[in-house]
């Protein structure tokens, strides 16, 4: 009892630290940085007493179901909160490097512009780690998903007024989303073989799996497979993890050193018990693992910038651990882990030390470059290496640009006139559902998840108005209801638990915008404003309008977004597929908004600002 | 306009683009040197046009610090009236406080190519520039990499060109930069008429090119004219970057528009912009101007007023010589205005001087075991001697937690186990316990244990490639002479005359550079320090100095020393070659610097917020210490922050002034060169070195984001030579962040003590160092020593100058000065500024 207490209070805590933090201003260094470190410390300790109870108690695991969200018939959305090995192991390592991270944050961190921000967007994502570690179904463990992921895209994008951090942030949230829907498929596939919501207990039961077989587990194991990849930047995903070291380094060093980006290998671990006993998924991990060692140590190897060289460095090692986990060895890979994650996240931190280090050696061991024999396989995996395996360019062209592109041919939905026949699909929809029947004809849902999809799309191409984009995604959510609910019977609570939120969030941020609009006139999305500089309020609340419309975890469409799934039956391919695809460009299509016109540089030069390329 | 010039371009580019040394070597210069033969506000009002940056501290800032008081209301009027007509200062009151104006400042440099992105929605720098700065920081790179570049000995586009031959895949994307690359008639102007078209766009299109990523072709042109820069020396041209940059450009269009499309003049019909055009002054700018003077001389008036009071003072009442406990020697470093000012306190006795931290001495040194020779003196000298270590007893200490072979795939392996768990512990003990480690710029590395130099030169021919090893007497004669002479130092000396040189100490500080010893070419001055002290000790170096007029007594004894200006420590050399009794009263002294430097640590524990100025000295100093060894803290020291003044004149004349830490102080005694030959040689390098230093650090505070190196929090290190944000980000030149953060963005202000017609002459005996005066890049002023009267330098010749200040506020309790200081609100000008305090008496 005392234990299933204590990993309640190992959740509240950073909530409590979290929310605390907002209540004090960038002056007041010294009560924010208490509050981080005494929490994380408390938590810390929190851990380590937990664990020391548990191995007592005979290393049985814990599992606590703490909260039901809300249940049906066949669905509960249940906080459920689970300890064993896994979590141990990953909090405390986690824990630590955050902890001594935000030690030095308290120095290094002073005066800085965004110091509040900084600290409470590390609170969130200590948050959203623990969420992760602790939890005890899929449903629990996607809160911290999301959460990872927003504060990710934050701290990349903290230097908010430059356009590297900004733009690479959002290259990141992009591949990450991907991940996200994943997920998310996973989760729905899950409920349609288990027609319930799945514990972690019952994934670790083997009886209770040997019930189950077949393709959709494979559908399952292979989602979760793919959100590893994404989430620890294993090939052909790679070329994401340099490229988010865009923030502060002690930053860098918890993310893309040490903690979130090991996540992957979490994941692995945490479903083991789900994919392992299928051979292929087991062989994919496996050659994922060992095709990103191979890639990534070769890219290592040419890196002549610290930070790239460290990532790279990083990445090979998570590839041997993938290798490690579809083993079996899940004790090495846990060692390995939090190895890794110490050292890169030391070296990280130390890595401004390079420079006068090692400039000092070779002033006392230069020797002379001897011209080495040409060998044309070296220098081909030099100029492979060099250009990360054209990994960048790969994702732009196989997976954005397509999408780009349609989106173009899509430009007649942003004329302002198709939002009055936006209007009239909503009507249509509405009447359908209330027994008005044009034909007969069985496949609206497709037709109008098509029709938010191409919404989407439209948005997502857009260089024109950032508020005709919005009020396309915030139909496009719409239609998504009103397609599921045209595929089956959803009682009216679902609709509003998904949609309330989505439309309070759309006509704030409509309203953000259109203010925002007025300072000057233009905010079209062909380029960056910068208005957080100006207008750093506004830049907030509609920061907050697109976390809501997107469904993070403090809002009702959170769950709606599980629930609505559950209206979709495995067999609909189509619905499936244009389902996914909207939830993940949704996200990115209204993050683009928000990083076009509020972050970026600023576009009035009355004040310094950074050159483009800096 | 004139018919494109390939090389007068580039001789363009190389003059405008940034000249920042790789970051091993900091040297300061005016960030704006390409602009010097212009007056200052034309230069920057001009510059700032053309490159979009900010020339000046925000209209909002200036008012905010008069309403702060902290530029002054009679000093106000007094420049509006000396700006602007008769009559007109209500008007122009009105203008300068309240009238808004539109600050949005569009650059010149970029519209051509941003055409790319107008007419063919084309992103050319997110294109081409993550691979460009890969292969250039792969080619340069000095020990980063793991892998070196394959191809070693060959200019950088030949290497490229010849890592395309063999290697299977191509860097390029399209077949037609493929080609081009290994044609025979490769030439900038062949890949200018495919990219541009229109001859007459050509030299804009390069400048926009080159200044998308100006730390980066800046950092080429260094390479290229100094190639000595780098250890491991690169063939690299401006040239070969604008070709593969060009190369590059086409082959992002090939691949996204085919092969067919059109040169940008095709496209665009606007004619070509003169870059260089004259800039019509604006009322902004006047208002600014007027600003800026009165922000200027709301300091310099009370420092002026502070001089003169002083000198009348001296006149009424003169000191008393006494017999002196020592003497001793620092960098005219305004970072040693402090210590100077402690020392005097600590014992009365005791007198100080400031000269150029080489003391008049300029060499090349190689350290025991190394492979190159650091250059110990101002940049601009080269010397024609070398000074060598030998007998170090100490092995130098490593540090496997750098060694690239961690990134291995088997070497990581293992390392994750043994280095990982390590590397915890280490962490834990950096956090709780920092202490000096090998990877820390360790300042006081420089002279190692045991080690002795090669001072003398007994033979002609030792040599070792064209540089003498050592000094022969007479040339170390000269150089003594020469030091003690400039400070005028000729008689009445102590028993023991210290020479301490400076240097900085700092943890993962990839500009500590920036903090070491201008006058060493940045680098700590110890070994300078102890090879003048040796000199002067030379019993036939002492008989040619009685011959020239100084005759030092043989119980004087030189003794060098090093000050770490971030730890606050002073280490001593040689002391055991002292005489029993010198011996017995540097244990004394000791104690005097052990003191005098904690009062120092005291006084700069007043800017850190992290330091309770009020607990005792003994954790006063640790803090301080563990400052210049702890990796997580950004500001070890603040550097030259705040400096703005340059005084050349004896010692007493600013003795009783309380300046902060911001005045470089040049000991110099105006009857011991009555003509000013010696006045020639210390005015000479106060332009590049202090006025250099001066003006990197306003234009880093005025633009840090253009013409600083932002913040260093995110900053990556490329090679060994160079920050970056980021991985795909442009070289960061200038200063971070947090070294100019409590700087006042002002101008110096030199004070010559002697007659304005003596330094006249001597500013004007050649034409590089009169330009600094002329151009106003630095004020100039002379404090006669008879009649006590200021006059200032205007438009070529000394004007009577009449302080509005008549009388200075005593400062009562140091002590009470620097422990009530409240700490700064923001970082925003206004508030870290604020500290910034006026000029006291004592």
């Amino acid at each position: 009892m005392t234990m299933k207490l204590l990993l309640t209070a190992l959740i509240y805590l950073p909530i409590a630290a979290f929310l605390l933090s907002l209540c004090f201003d960038r002056t007041q260094e010294k009560i924010i940085t208490n509050i981080a470190i005494g929490s994380i410390l408390l938590h810390v300790l929190g851990v380590l007493g937990l664990s020391i109870m548990w191995a007592l108690n005979g290393f049985n695991t814990i599992d606590v179901s703490h909260l039901t969200l809300y249940k049906t018939d066949n669905f509960a959305f249940v906080i459920q909160l689970f300890f064993d090995k896994i979590s141990a192991v990953f909090a405390l390592v986690g824990g630590l490097v955050t902890l001594l991270a935000v030690l030095f944050s308290k120095f290094y961190m002073h005066r800085d512009d965004g110091f509040k921000r900084y600290f409470s967007t590390l609170l969130l994502f200590y948050l959203g780690y623990s969420f992760v570690v602790f939890a005890g179904n899929f449903e629990t463990l996607f809160i911290g998903w999301e959460l990872l992921g927003i504060t990710s895209f934050l701290l990349i994008a903290y230097y908010r007024d430059r356009y590297l951090p900004v733009k690479n942030a959002m290259k990141v949230i992009s591949l990450y989303r991907v991940g996200d829907v994943c997920l998310i498929l996973a989760m729905w596939m899950a409920h349609h073989i288990f027609h319930q919501n799945i514990t972690f207990t019952q994934v670790a039961d083997s009886t209770f799996l040997s019930q189950y077989a077949g393709g959709g587990l494979v559908f399952v194991s292979s989602m979760i497979v793919f959100a590893a990849l994404l989430k620890s930047a294993q090939f052909p995903f790679s070329s994401w993890l340099p490229r988010a070291m865009e923030g502060p380094t002690s930053s860098s060093a918890i993310f893309y050193g040490a903690v979130s980006v090991h996540l992957g290998v979490f994941l692995l671990l945490r479903t083991y018990d789900l994919w392992h006993a299928n051979t292929a998924i087991q062989i994919a991990a496996i050659v994922f693992g060992v095709l990103t060692t191979i890639t990534a140590g070769i890219t290592s190897k040419v890196q002549s910038t610290i930070k790239t060289q460290i990532a790279y460095g990083s990445i090979a090692q998570i590839g041997i651990m993938f290798v490690e986990v579809a083993l079996g060895w899940h004790t090495l890979a846990l060692l390995h882990f939090a190895g890794n994650a110490f050292l890169r996240a030391y070296q990280l931190l130390v890595s401004p030390s390079t420079l006068g280090y090692m400039i000092h050696n070779q002033f006392f061991e230069y020797a002379t470059p001897t011209p080495k024999p040409v060998s044309r396989w070296r220098n081909t995996l030099y100029v492979l290496g060099m250009k990360e395996w054209g990994l960048d360019s790969l994702h732009l062209k196989l997976m954005w640009q397509p999408l780009k592109w349609l989106g173009k041919k899509l430009g007649i939905l942003r004329c302002p006139i198709s939002l009055y026949a936006m209007y009239g699909f909503v009507m249509l929809g509405i009447g359908i559902l209330n027994g008005f029947q044009m034909a007969n004809f069985a496949h609206w849902p497709i037709v109008y998840v098509g029709i938010a999809f191409a919404c989407i799309l439209a948005a997502f191409a857009s260089r024109g108005s950032p508020i005709i984009a919005w009020i396309l995604i915030v139909f496009s959510q719409l239609f998504i209801a009103i397609a599921i609910s045209l595929n089956e019977a959803v009682p009216p609570m679902q609709i509003v638990i998904y949609l309330a939120p989505v439309l309070v969030a759309g006509f704030l941020g409509a309203y953000t915008l259109t203010k925002t609009q007025v300072i000057d006139g233009d905010i079209s999305l062909n380029r960056f404003h910068g208005y957080a500089q100006e207008v750093p309020t506004w830049s907030f609340v509609f920061l907050i309008c697109c976390l809501a419309l997107l469904g993070l975890p403090f809002t009702s469409t959170f769950i709606g977004i599980d629930l609505l799934f559950t209206h979709v039956s495995p067999n609909q391919y189509g619905l499936i597929i244009l389902l996914g695809l909207s939830f993940v460009l949704v996200e990115i299509t209204a993050l683009r908004i928000y990083a076009r016109v509020f972050l970026g540089q600023h576009k009035k030069h009355t004040h310094p600002i950074a050159y483009r390329s800096s | 306009m004139t018919a494109f010039d390939l090389n007068r371009t580039l001789d363009e580019l190389r003059h405008y683009l940034p000249t920042q040394s790789p970051l091993k070597d900091f040297i300061h210069h005016n960030s704006l040197h390409a602009f010097q033969q212009l007056k200052f506000y034309e230069a920057i009002f001009k510059a700032s046009k053309i490159f979009g940056f900010q020339a000046t501290t925000p209209l909002a800032d200036f008012r905010q610090m008069y309403v702060n008081g902290r530029i002054r209301d009679d000093i106000l009027n007094r420049v509006i009236a000396e700006r602007q007509a008769e009559n007109t200062l209500n008007n122009w009151r009105e203008k300068v406080l309240n009238q808004t104006y539109d600050e949005h400042n569009e650059p010149r440099i970029g519209s051509l190519r941003a055409q790319w992105n107008a007419q063919y929605q084309i992103d050319l720098d997110t294109a081409v520039q993550p691979l460009l700065f890969r292969l250039l920081s792969n080619y340069l790179d000095q020990g980063i990499s793991v892998t070196t570049f394959p191809i070693a000995n060959m200019g950088f586009l030949a290497a490229i060109k010849q890592l395309e031959n063999t290697s299977f895949i191509s860097i390029f994307k399209s077949k037609r930069a493929k080609k081009l690359l290994q044609s025979q008639d490769l030439t900038v102007l062949k890949l200018l008429k495919m990219l541009v078209g229109d001859e007459a766009l050509f030299e804009q299109y390069l400048f926009d090119q080159q200044f998308s990523h100006r730390g980066w072709s800046g950092m080429v042109a260094t390479v290229e004219s100094q190639p000595e820069v780098m250890l491991d020396q690169k063939i690299i041209s401006l040239h070969d970057l604008i070709v593969l940059d060009c190369l590059l450009e086409i082959d992002y269009l090939d691949v996204t528009l085919g092969e067919n499309w059109q040169p940008l003049s095709q496209k665009v019909t606007v004619p070509p912009l003169d870059l260089f055009a004259e800039v019509p002054d604006t009322e902004l700018m006047q208002v600014l101007k007027i600003w800026q003077d009165a922000f200027e001389w709301s300091y310099y008036d009370d420092v002026l007023a502070g001089v003169q009071i002083s000198s009348q003072q001296l006149a009424t009442n003169p000191p008393v010589p006494t017999p002196k406990n020592f003497q001793a020697l620092f960098c005219i470093d305004e970072r040693e205005c402090s210590i100077r000012r402690h020392v005097e306190s600590v014992d009365t006795q005791a007198e100080t001087f400031g000269t150029p931290g080489f003391f008049s001495t300029e060499f090349f040194f190689l350290p025991q075991g190394g492979k190159f020779y650091e250059k110990l003196c101002p940049a601009p000298v080269t010397p024609k001697y070398l000074i060598k270590e030998n007998n170090v007893t100490a092995s130098r200490k490593h540090d496997h937690f750098y060694t690239p072979k961690t990134h291995h795939v088997f070497v990581g392996f293992f390392a994750s186990f043994i280095y990982g768990f390590w590397g915890l512990i280490r962490l834990i003990q950096h956090l709780f316990a920092p202490k000096m480690a090998p990877a820390i710029s360790n300042a006081f590395s420089v002279v190692q244990p045991g080690g002795t130099f090669t001072v003398e030169n007994t033979d002609a021919t030792q040599r070792e490639n064209d540089l003498q090893i050592g000094f022969n007497q007479d040339e170390m004669a000269a150089r003594v002479l020469s030091l003690l002479s400039s400070i005028g130092l000729k008689k009445d000396f102590a028993p023991i005359v210290y020479l301490i040189a400076h240097g900085s100490s700092s943890a993962n500080n990839p500009h500590h550079g920036a903090h070491d010893c201008g006058a060493c070419s940045g680098r700590p001055g110890a070994v300078n320090a102890r090879v003048v002290a040796t000199m002067a000790n030379h019993a036939g170096v002492r008989e040619k100095l009685k011959v020239a007029g100084i005759a030092i007594p043989a119980s004087t004894q030189f003794v060098g020393g090093l000050h770490d200006t971030a730890a606050d420590e002073i280490g001593f050399y040689d002391t055991d070659q002292l005489s029993a009794d010198n011996a017995k009263l540097h244990a004394k002294n000791l104690h005097s610097f052990e003191r005098a430097l904690d009062l120092n640590a005291k006084e700069r524990s007043r800017r850190f917020a992290s330091i309770n100025t009020g607990a005792p000295i003994a954790e006063v100093r640790q803090a301080i210490k563990d400052r210049s060894v702890s990796l997580f803290e950004p500001r070890p020291e603040l550097g030259h922050g705040t400096n703005a003044l340059c005084i050349v004149g004896k010692r007493v004349l600013t003795k009783n002034l309380f300046l902060d830490r911001r005045a470089f102080m040049n000991s110099y005694d105006y009857l011991t060169d009555l003509k000013g030959q010696f006045l020639t040689n210390i005015m000479k390098p106060l332009g590049p070195v202090c006025g250099g230093i001066n003006l990197e650090y306003y234009f880093s505070r005025v633009d840090n984001y253009k013409l600083g190196a932002g913040t260093k929090l995110p900053h990556n290190v490329v090679g060994l030579f160079g920050v970056a944000n980021s991985s795909d980000g442009d070289l960061r030149p200038g200063l971070p962040w947090q070294m100019v953060e409590v700087h006042d963005p002002i101008r110096l202000l030199i004070i010559v003590e002697h007659f304005s017609d003596v330094v006249l002459n001597a500013i004007k005996s050649t034409p590089d160092m009169y330009e600094w005066f002329a151009n106003e890049w630095v004020h100039l002023a002379t404090i006669n020593p008879e009649t006590h009267a200021l006059s200032y330098f205007k438009q070529g010749a000394f004007v009577p100058y009449v302080p509005l200040t008549k009388t200075l506020p005593s400062l009562g309790d140091v002590h009470h000065l620097i422990e009530n200081t409240p700490p700064m609100r923001t970082n925003q000008l206004p508030d870290a500024t604020k500290e910034n305090t006026r000029v006291y008496l004592n």
